[in-house]
C-alpha cells in the first residue's frame, strides 16, 4: 500500500510537471497575446518526433538541446507568418487558425512518420534504475525528466523576473501599447514568445517521447487535458497553471489505482443495487474506470463554483 | 437582404456541387470482394496489413486460374474508424457491385455491417451480399447477434479463451494469475471468460487481481504494474493490442517486473517491436491459429513466399483460410451467387494452412480450427522467421485440437428457404 | 404620444413585413423553389451511395445551420456541439426501439422531434452552466463538456450501447400512408422534409426580435444590457435552441443509419460541423447550408481519390480562415452590391479578371497536390514502391524530376498569380467605384 502510495506520488509529481512545461507556453502565449493555442499539444508532438528523428541522427543529447529550438523556431514563424496575419480577423479567426493548425501538423506527422510508434529510446546513459522504492525500480530517466522540468520552471521565474526581456516581456503583457510608444519591437517580443511557448511544450516532448509512446495520436490525448490545466489554473496566471498541473497530474495518477466503486460505498450504508439501466451502470463504476473524466469533471466544477479558475486574476 | 435570388441560385449551385458521385458503371469481369477497415488515420497501420494479405492471396488465386475463370479483385475502402462512416462505404461497395464484404477492424464495425447486411438482405430479395468477418472477436456477433450471412473465420474471443485456458491447464507452475484489460465488450469478455474457465479447469489457480482500464487512453502503465506486482502474480492474462499492449509492457520492464504474460495480440503490428524494446525473451504468449515457425511444411512455404512478395510476415493465417473456403464453395456451387456460396460454406470442412482439420459450424458460422500457443525469443533451430527486424521469432509451445476449443453458442439463425 | 413610443420600440418589433399577396410569394418563393430542388434531386442523381449522401447532406444541413445559431448569430464559439446533436440521436434511437419493442402507435417521421426534444432537454441542462462566460472560456467550457460527455459514454453502457452504440430497425415502426422507410428514398424524402421546416424555422427565428438580440449580443454585449436585455439569458435562450435543432438532426441521423454510437457525441464530429459552417461562411444564413453539402461531399470524394485527404481538408480550413474568414457565401455576398445593381458589365470584366488569375493559380495547386503526394509516397509509404498515379500519369517519387516538377510547377504558377493580383484588384476597383451608392443590404 505504501509502495503504491509513494510510486503514485512520484509518477504524479512527474506528470505533473511534464504537463506544467506545456501549460506554461500555453498560458504565456495567452496572458500575452490573447490567443489560446490550440495547436500548443501538436508543438509538444512535434518536439518528441524532432527528438527521435534527430536522435537518430546526431544522438540523445544533441536532440534534447536542437529540437525544442528548431520547433520553437517553427513556432515564431507560424506566428509571423500565419497567426498575425488572422489578427485582424478577430480573436475567433485566430482561435480557429490554432485549431486548423492543429490539425494540420497531426497530419503533416502522420504523412512523414507514419501512422504507427516510433522507436524513440531511453538514452543508454539515463537507462537503469535510479533508486528501489518497496521492490520497485524507479528508473532514473524518470528522475531527469523531473528535474528537467523544474530546472526549466526555475530558469522561465529568473528571466520573466530578473532580466531586462523579462521585464519587459511582463510589461507587455498588460501594457503592449505603452511599452511599443516606449520605443521596444512589441511584434517582436510577441514573436519570440511565441517561439519560446511552443519551445517550451517541445521539451516536455522530447524528454516525454522515450517514456510515452511516440505516436502521431500523443496531442489528441494529451491536448484537452492541457487546457482544463490552464483553466483550472486560471487563464493568465503562471502559478495557477502550475498549481493545477500538478493537481490534475496527481489525482489523474492516485485515481487509477482506486479500485473503489460507488456500489462500495452505497452498500456499506445499506442502499439496494438498482434493477437495470443506466443507474446499474454508475452503480458499478469504479474510481479507476473514472479517471480519465476527472479533469472534465474538475473543469465543470471550477467554472460553476470559481470561474475565474484557482488563481486567476482577470475575467477574460 | 441576402435576396431570395441568391438562395435560389445558390440552391442550384449546391446542386450542381452535390454532382460528379454517381459511380462508374464499371462492366469488368472481375469478382469484387471490398475490403473495409481504417485505411487513414489512427488504425491504418493495422488496416494496411490486411489489405496487403488480402491482395496478395488475390493474386496468388488469380495466378492458378482465378475463381470460376474470373480474376478475383480486392476494393479497398477507408471506414475511418467511424461505424456510420462503414456503412457509407457499404454502401458504396454494394452500388458498384461489390457482393462480398470483408472487414475485421473492430467488432464495433463488425456489428454495424452484420447489422445492415441482414437489413440489406431482407429488404433486397435476390440482390444479397455476404459479409465475411477476418478479425472482429467479440463473441455476440455468432450468438445473439448472429445471421446466416456473416461468417468469421477468427476463433472468437471465448474460443480463444478455451484454448489458453486448456493450455494453462497443463503447465503446474502457474499459481497466480492477474487479469488486466481494455474496458470494453472485448476486454470485458476475456476476463469474464478468463474467470469462468480458469474457474473450472485449475481451480487452484488464484486470480489475485482483476483490472480493466480505459481503452487506448492510459499513457503511463506504472501504476497498474507496481499493483501486478504487489499482488505476486506470476502470469498475466490480457488482451490488450496496440499501443496499451506497448505502454504495459515498457512499464513492467521499467520497473522490472517478471511474469509470463498470456496474450491475444502479441503479434499484432508494432507488437513484437515493443517485446524485444521491453526485453522479456521467452515470456510473451500468444493464442493464435498459427505462427509462422509452425513445424508445418506447407504452411512454411507459403509463409516464404507471402514475406518474399509483401515484406511482412503474415499475421492472418485466416485469411489464407477464408480466401480458400471462399474459392472452394464457389467453385462446389458452380456460381458466384452470393445465396449459393453461403450455402457450400455453411458447414464446409476444410485443411487448414497450419495443419490440421477446420469447419465452419452451420449453427452459427463460426470457424473452429487448432489453436496455437507460441512464445516470442531469441531465434533457435527450425525457426527460419523472425519478426519486424528484431531477431527474435514465435516458437510454438503447445496445440489444442479442434475439438478442444469447441464453444457452445446461443445463435438462433434464420436460415432462408 | 403613443406614436412616438411605438416608434422609439421598433427594435422589439422586428423587422416589419411588407403586406400583400405579392409580398407573401416573394416570401415563400425561395422554399418552394428549394422544396422542388429537394424533391427532384433524387431523380437526377439515382444510385444509391448518392441518395446516401443527399440525406447525409440533409441531416448536415440542419446540424451545421444549428451551430450557426450560436457562432454566427450570438458569437458563441463552441467546440462540443456534436453532444446535442448525438444526445439527440441516442434519445431517438432508444425510442425507437421502445416503440417497437412496446408496439406503440407512433410513426417514424415523429421520431426526430424525440431527438429534438433531447437536443432541447441537454442543452437547457449545460447551458446553463455553459453560457455564464462568452468568448474563449466559453469554447473552453464547450470542449470541456463534450469530451466529458464522450468519455462518459464508455462507462454508461445502458444508454451509449458501448462501442457498438445502440442499433434499431426503422422499418418495425407504425406504417403510415404504405411507407415503412425501408428503402433509402423514402428515407430520403423524410429528412428532405424536416430539413425544409428545419430552415424555415430557424429562418425566421433569425429575424424576430430575439434574433436581432443575439445579433447585438455578439457584437456588444455591454450595449445590449444597456438597452435593457441580459446577454446571458440571451445567449441562454440561443444556445437551447440551437441544442433543439442539433438534437432534431441527431434524431434523422438514427433514422437514416438505424446505429448511433459514441462516435455522434465526440470531437470528431463536433470538429466536423464547426468546419462545415465556417467553410460556407457565418455571416449569411446559406453558408452553412453551402459548408454543409461541401464538406459531406468532400469528405466521401476525397478520401477515394487520395489517402492524406485529412491533410488536404485542414489546409482548406486554414487557407480559409487566413484568406477568406467569410466563407464561401462571404466571398459570393462580396458581390451582391454588383449583382444588386445589376451591373453586368462590370461582373464580366470581373469574372474575365478571376478567370486570368485561375489559370495559374491551378498550376500553383497541382503543384502543392503533387508536392503532398510525393512527399506522402517517399516517406510514408516507402515500402511499397516509389510510384505514384498523378491524374493518369505515374510518375517515380524516388526519381528527381517529379520533385523538379513540382517545384516548378508552384515558383511558377506562385509567380504568374502574383502578377495577375493586380489585374484582379484593378478590375474590382473599376466595377465597385462606378456603382451608385446604394441602401443596406439585408
Amino acid at each position: 500500500m505504501l509502495e503504491l502510495v509513494t510510486i503514485s506520488a512520484l509518477n504524479g509529481v512527474l506528470y505533473g510537471m511534464l504537463l506544467f512545461l506545456m501549460a506554461s507556453g500555453l498560458t504565456l502565449i495567452f496572458s500575452m497575446m490573447g490567443v489560446l493555442n490550440f495547436a500548443h499539444a501538436s508543438f509538444y508532438m512535434l518536439g518528441a518526433f524532432f527528438g527521435f528523428q534527430i536522435s537518430q541522427m546526431l544522438g540523445f543529447w544533441p536532440a534534447f538541446v536542437v529540437a525544442p529550438v528548431l520547433v520553437g523556431g517553427i513556432g515564431a514563424l507560424v506566428e509571423r507568418y500565419g497567426l498575425r496575419q488572422v489578427h485582424r480577423y478577430g480573436p475567433v479567426a485566430e482561435l480557429l487558425f490554432t485549431f486548423g493548425l492543429a490539425f494540420v501538423i497531426v497530419e503533416i506527422v502522420q504523412m512523414v512518420w507514419g501512422k504507427g510508434p516510433a522507436d524513440y529510446r531511453v538514452p543508454a546513459s539515463l537507462d537503469f534504475s535510479a533508486f528501489t522504492v518497496f521492490a520497485t525500480n524507479y528508473p532514473a530517466y524518470k528522475v531527469f525528466e523531473l528535474l528537467t522540468a523544474v530546472a526549466i520552471f526555475a530558469v522561465l521565474l529568473v528571466v520573466l523576473t530578473r532580466t531586462r526581456i523579462g521585464l519587459i516581456v511582463q510589461a507587455s503583457l498588460t501594457h503592449a501599447d505603452m511599452v511599443a510608444m516606449l520605443g521596444h519591437n512589441v511584434p517582436r517580443v510577441f514573436m519570440l514568445m511565441f517561439g519560446v511557448g511552443t519551445g517550451l511544450a517541445a521539451v516536455a516532448g522530447v524528454i516525454a517521447g522515450p517514456a510515452l509512446v511516440t505516436q502521431s495520436n500523443m496531442a489528441a490525448a494529451l491536448g484537452p487535458i492541457l487546457f482544463v490545466v490552464v483553466v483550472v489554473g486560471g487563464l493568465g496566471s503562471l502559478a495557477g497553471a502550475f498549481v493545477a498541473s500538478l493537481l490534475i497530474g496527481l489525482v489523474q495518477t492516485f485515481v487509477v489505482s482506486v479500485n473503489l466503486s460507488v456500489a462500495d460505498v452505497l452498500s456499506r450504508v445499506g442502499v439496494a443495487a438498482p434493477a437495470g439501466g443506466i443507474l446499474l451502470d454508475v452503480w458499478n463504476v469504479t474510481v479507476a474506470q473514472i479517471a480519465p473524466i476527472i479533469p472534465y469533471l474538475l473543469l465543470v466544477a471550477i467554472l460553476i463554483f470559481r470561474p475565474t479558475g484557482l488563481m486567476g486574476t482577470h475575467a477574460r | 437582404m441576402t435576396s431570395s435570388r441568391f438562395i435560389t441560385a445558390l440552391c442550384a449551385a449546391a446542386a450542381a456541387v452535390a454532382a460528379i458521385f454517381a459511380p462508374p458503371a464499371v462492366a469488368e469481369d472481375t469478382v469484387k470482394i471490398a475490403y473495409i477497415d481504417p485505411l487513414s488515420g489512427g488504425g491504418a497501420n493495422i488496416g494496411e496489413v490486411g489489405l496487403k494479405t488480402f491482395q496478395y492471396l488475390a493474386d496468388s488465386t488469380n495466378a492458378h486460374g482465378g475463381v470460376l475463370g474470373r480474376k478475383l479483385e480486392i476494393v479497398p475502402y477507408d471506414n475511418k474508424l467511424n461505424a456510420q462512416e462503414t456503412l457509407v462505404q457499404v454502401q458504396k461497395a454494394i452500388d458498384s457491385g461489390v457482393r462480398f464484404i470483408t472487414q475485421g477492424n473492430g467488432s464495433a464495425f463488425a456489428a454495424a455491417i452484420e447489422d445492415f447486411v441482414n437489413k440489406y438482405n431482407e429488404r433486397n430479395p435476390g440482390k444479397e451480399v455476404l459479409y465475411f468477418n477476418y478479425a472482429a472477436v467479440d463473441p455476440v456477433l455468432t450468438n445473439d447477434k448472429c445471421s446466416y450471412w456473416h461468417f468469421r473465420w477468427d476463433a472468437n474471443s471465448d474460443i480463444k479463451m478455451i484454448a489458453l485456458t486448456n493450455y494453462m491447464k497443463t503447465r503446474p507452475s502457474i499459481k497466480k494469475v492477474y487479469l488486466i484489460n481494455q474496458d470494453y465488450s472485448f476486454g470485458q469478455s476475456v476476463r469474464a471468460q478468463a474467470r469462468k474457465m480458469l474457474g473450472a479447469k485449475r481451480p487452484d489457480i488464484e486470480i489475485v487481481g482483476d483490472e480493466v482500464h480505459p481503452l487506448l487512453k492510459v499513457t503511463d502503465f506504472s501504476p497498474y504494474v507496481a499493483k501486478i506486482k504487489a499482488s505476486g502474480a506470476d502470469s498475466v492474462i490480457t488482451g490488450n493490442w496496440g499501443q496499451d499492449f506497448a505502454l504495459l509492457l515498457k512499464a513492467a520492464a521499467d520497473a522490472g517486473l517478471q511474469v509470463d504474460w498470456y496474450t491475444y495480440y502479441a503479434g499484432g503490428a508494432g507488437g513484437p517491436t515493443a517485446v524485444k524494446q521491453a526485453n522479456l525473451p521467452d515470456r510473451v504468449f500468444e493464442i493464435a491459429e498459427g505462427v509462422p515457425n509452425d513445424p508445418y511444411e506447407p504452411a512454411r512455404e507459403f509463409e516464404k513466399a507471402f514475406r518474399a512478395k509483401v515484406g511482412i510476415s503474415n499475421f492472418y493465417p485466416r485469411a489464407v483460410n477464408q480466401m480458400r473456403m471462399f474459392v472452394r464453395a464457389a467453385e462446389e456451387a458452380k456460381s458466384l451467387e452470393p445465396v449459393k456460396v453461403a450455402a457450400k460454406l455453411h458447414g464446409m470442412n476444410v485443411t487448414v494452412l497450419n495443419g490440421g482439420d477446420g469447419f465452419m459450424r452451420a449453427d452459427d458460422h463460426q470457424f473452429f480450427q487448432p489453436m496455437y500457443i507460441a512464445k516470442l525469443g531469441p531465434l533457435g533451430k527450425d525457426q527460419p522467421f523472425e519478426e519486424e527486424n528484431t531477431g527474435w521469432g514465435w516458437k510454438t509451445q503447445g496445440r489444442i485440437d479442434t475439438k478442444d476449443t469447441i464453444v457452445s453458442t446461443s445463435c438462433k439463425m434464420n436460415q432462408p428457404s | 404620444m403613443r406614436d412616438v413610443a411605438s416608434e422609439i420600440n421598433i427594435s422589439t418589433r422586428g423587422i416589419p413585413y411588407p403586406a400583400g399577396a405579392a409580398a407573401a410569394a416573394r416570401l415563400a418563393a425561395p422554399w418552394i423553389a428549394l422544396a422542388i430542388v429537394f424533391a427532384i434531386l433524387p431523380l437526377i442523381f439515382t444510385s444509391g451511395s448518392a441518395l446516401t449522401m443527399l440525406s447525409m447532406m440533409g441531416i448536415m444541413i440542419v446540424f451545421a445551420l444549428s451551430y450557426n445559431m450560436l457562432l454566427g448569430e450570438t458569437g458563441l464559439l463552441s467546440f462540443g456541439h456534436a453532444v446535442y446533436y448525438g444526445l439527440g440521436g441516442f434519445l431517438a434511437v432508444h425510442a425507437m426501439n421502445t416503440v417497437v419493442h412496446d408496439a406503440l402507435p407512433v410513426p417514424l417521421p415523429l421520431i426526430p422531434v424525440v431527438g429534438g426534444f433531447g437536443g432541447l432537454l441537454f442543452g437547457i441542462v449545460f447551458g446553463s452552466v455553459s453560457t455564464r462566460r462568452a468568448g474563449t472560456a466559453f469554447a473552453m467550457i464547450s470542449l470541456g463538456l463534450g469530451e466529458l460527455v464522450a468519455s462518459s459514454s464508455l462507462i454508461l453502457r445502458s444508454f451509449f450501447g458501448g462501442e457498438e452504440g445502440v442499433s434499431t430497425n426503422r422499418t418495425k415502426l407504425l406504417h403510415l400512408f404504405g411507407f415503412n422507410f425501408g428503402p433509402q428514398i423514402q428515407v430520403y424524402y423524410l429528412i428532405a422534409a424536416w430539413c425544409i421546416l428545419c430552415m424555415i424555422a430557424m429562418y425566421a427565428l433569425r429575424r424576430t426580435p430575439f434574433g436581432r438580440m443575439c445579433n447585438a449580443v455578439r457584437e456588444n454585449p455591454e450595449r445590449a444590457q444597456f438597452v435593457g436585455y441580459n446577454p446571458r439569458m440571451v445567449r441562454f435562450l440561443a444556445f437551447s435552441f440551437a441544442g433543439l435543432f442539433a438534437g432534431i438532426a441527431g434524431g434523422l441521423s438514427a433514422i437514416n443509419f438505424e446505429l448511433v454510437n459514441s462516435a455522434a457525441v465526440g470531437a470528431t464530429q463536433s470538429g466536423l460541423v464547426l468546419v462545415a459552417a465556417f467553410i460556407g461562411g457565418t455571416g449569411s444564413f446559406i453558408g452553412p447550408v453551402i459548408g454543409a453539402v461541401l464538406v459531406t461531399w468532400l469528405e466521401a470524394m476525397l478520401s477515394d481519390i487520395t489517402e492524406v485527404w485529412q491533410l488536404y481538408f485542414g489546409l482548406l480550413f486554414i487557407g480559409m480562415v487566413m484568406f477568406a474568414p467569410d466563407g464561401v457565401a462571404g466571398l459570393v455576398t462580396k458581390h451582391a452590391p454588383l449583382w444588386q445593381a445589376r451591373a453586368y458589365g462590370s461582373m464580366l470584366r470581373l469574372a474575365q479578371a478571376y478567370l486570368i488569375a485561375l489559370a495559374p493559380a491551378l498550376v500553383l495547386l497541382g503543384g502543392l497536390v503533387l508536392g503532398v503526394e510525393l512527399t506522402y509516397r517517399i516517406s510514408g509509404k516507402a515500402a511499397e514502391g516509389t510510384m505514384i498515379s498523378f491524374f493518369h500519369a505515374t510518375l517515380d517519387a524516388a526519381s528527381a524530376w517529379p520533385w523538379a516538377l513540382a517545384a516548378a510547377l508552384i515558383a511558377g504558377g506562385f509567380g504568374v498569380f502574383r502578377l495577375t493580383w493586380p489585374l484582379v484588384g484593378a478590375a474590382w476597383h473599376d466595377a465597385f467605384v462606378h456603382l451608385p451608392a446604394t441602401g443596406r443590404a439585408k
